[in-house]
């Protein structure tokens, strides 16, 4: 098995969820169907493009690295046999016909630290 | 004996390298390690051969011998092994030790699944287009970086690097050695139908050397695309390039002349080619000719039925050719369909409108290292008396053909 990182894209002047909540919902209803399914690892829904803080060698900037139409609203990671394998599974991701789009990317190895309760 | 061994692995080389080696990556698991134990079976095969003398089925001796470096290698390397990005193993795991045992039987069609897989594989979506033709080329072929790298006009080293990074992709991000289910077959289709494609344009006018045509790339190439028409039948494009290869490889015969130089069509013996593959080619795409808007491998196959069925060259329907050219060019628009649709329009409508359309498309410059530009467009000044400007045109096909055959067919026309 090996992990692949799924990176979720959108346009950032029609994201989801701005509407009456049902893509959301959907995204809810796939997040769950993995969680069941065993399929995915970890998940990370990421706050608005807007709250984003850049820093480079030449300082701090606000807003996404990457100054382009498309910000990256979160990304989760599933394991999967093979490239095929994972291509299937995120291939049934809302985003894909809410007008966004992924990107698969192997992970190469990761650490998570439980989550403090206090 | 030793010129007899030497012949043995070269041949071997060139008809069976693509099965050894894709037999050899079920083995390995890793693409690296079955290229390099494929390359040392054939080293050892050269020194074996000589003293021991040539096996009764060279390719399967080859095989075995590259697994079992494959083997070795992966038990020297036990602990590596464990941090080792393993390719997908194919679904058939079970028959893998019976068959480094009894590899001496052959066992066409698994073999024959196995070059489908390594073809597929090569051609995975995720891979760059021209990622997948090297590697194809590479892999499946076993072609020389250095060929690979003339045949995209790219250095070297360029090419070494794309190589290197695809093989990297696949590893790292385990793109399976299979064929694809039948839900994500249909979007795979098309590049493996282009690197077939490839394969026979490339085997049919070897790019180097002194042989104008590489009769196993050629049947590599055909052995895919029936292979293929066997997974997925009754598919326009899958049925297109079948045919299109049959009608082609229906003429190969005649392609040379006794002594081995390039004949042109006008020239070949008609009675010599095989008639019944250009028929069964004809059956092929007869229910996909008709087809609003036919795809490029129906549209190409269709023309070289019109050369093939016809009785005498003269009689051939250049009309229907170009019509069908122009039909291709919304396919395909490329300036190598222009240059060919060129040829046929010399036909109907005279040479100096073939020549205006050759004058754009040098101006356009994307064909400025392809030799037959130079070389149609010397065709077409000859007819127009212009000879001089002939000669030069021919003198630039000449410099850019770098197959022995050809140069000695250009050569000839400017003497």
């Amino acid at each position: 098995m090996t992990e692949y990182a799924i990176l979720l894209y959108a346009n950032r002047d029609d994201l989801v969820g701005d509407g009456d909540g049902t893509e959301r919902e959907e995204h809810d209803r796939y997040s769950e169907e993995m969680q069941e399914g065993g399929t995915m690892i970890a998940a990370f829904a990421l706050e608005s493009y807007e709250t984003a803080t850049s820093i480079r060698a030449g300082g701090i900037t606000d807003g996404p690295f990457i100054e382009a139409k498309e910000v990256v609203l979160g990304f989760y990671v599933i394991e999967a046999t093979d490239l095929d394998a994972a291509l299937t599974e995120a291939r049934r991701n809302p985003i894909i016909h809410q007008g966004g789009g992924v990107e698969v990317r192997p992970v190469e190895g990761f650490v998570v630290r439980p989550t403090s309760t206090e | 004996m030793e010129n007899e061994a030497r012949r043995a692995v070269a041949d071997t080389y060139q008809r069976e390298w693509a099965r050894v080696l894709a037999a050899t990556i079920r083995t390995a698991r890793d693409l690296d390690l079955a290229e390099e134990a494929v390359q040392d079976a054939f080293a050892e095969a050269l020194t074996t051969w000589e003293r021991d003398g040539v096996p009764k089925n060279p390719g399967a001796w080859l095989t075995t011998a590259a697994k079992r470096r494959a083997l070795d290698s992966l038990r020297r390397a036990s602990t590596y092994r464990m941090k080792l990005q393993l390719l997908v193993e194919p679904e058939h795991r079970e028959g893998d030790d019976a068959e480094l045992v009894t590899a001496d039987t052959g066992g066409g069609d698994v073999v024959a699944d196995d070059t489908m897989r390594l073809v597929f594989m090569c051609c995975h979506p995720s891979l760059s287009s021209e990622a997948q033709m090297a590697l194809t080329l590479r892999l499946v072929c076993g072609m020389t970086t250095t060929d690979i790298a003339r045949c995209f006009l790219v250095s070297e080293s360029t090419m070494s690097a794309r190589l290197t990074r695809a093989k990297k992709k696949i590893s790292i991000a385990r793109i399976p050695f299979q064929v694809p289910g039948p839900a994500d077959l249909p979007g795979r289709l098309g590049a493996v139908l282009g690197v077939i494609y490839l394969l026979f344009t490339i085997g049919h006018t070897a790019p180097t050397g002194e042989e104008l045509m590489k009769k196993e790339t050629v049947g590599e190439a055909l052995r895919l695309a029936l292979l293929l028409h066997e997974l997925v039948p009754e598919r326009a494009e899958v049925d297109g390039l079948l045919a299109l290869l049959l009608v082609n490889d229906a003429r190969q015969a005649s392609r040379l002349s006794v002594d081995g130089r390039s004949q042109r069509i006008s020239e070949q013996d008609r009675s010599a080619w095989d008639h019944a593959a250009i028929l069964e080619a004809r059956e092929l795409i007869a229910g996909h000719v008709q087809a609003e808007h036919p795809d490029q491998y129906t549209l190409q196959a269709s023309i070289a039925l019109l050369h093939a069925e016809a009785p005498t060259y003269d009689e051939v329907d250049w009309r229907e050719i170009v019509r069908l050219y122009d039909q291709l060019l919304l396919a395909w628009p490329s300036p190598v369909v222009q240059l060919n649709r060129a040829v046929a329009l010399a036909k109907t409508r005279g040479p100096q409108a073939a020549l205006d359309v050759v004058v754009g498309l040098e101006d356009d410059g994307q064909l400025n290292r392809y030799q037959y530009l130079p070389a149609v467009k010397a065709y077409l000044l000859d007819q127009l008396g212009r000879s001089d400007e002939a000669h030069a045109a021919r003198t630039r096909a000449f410099e850019l053909a770098a197959n022995e055959v050809e140069r000695d067919f250009i050569l000839r026309q400017n003497d």
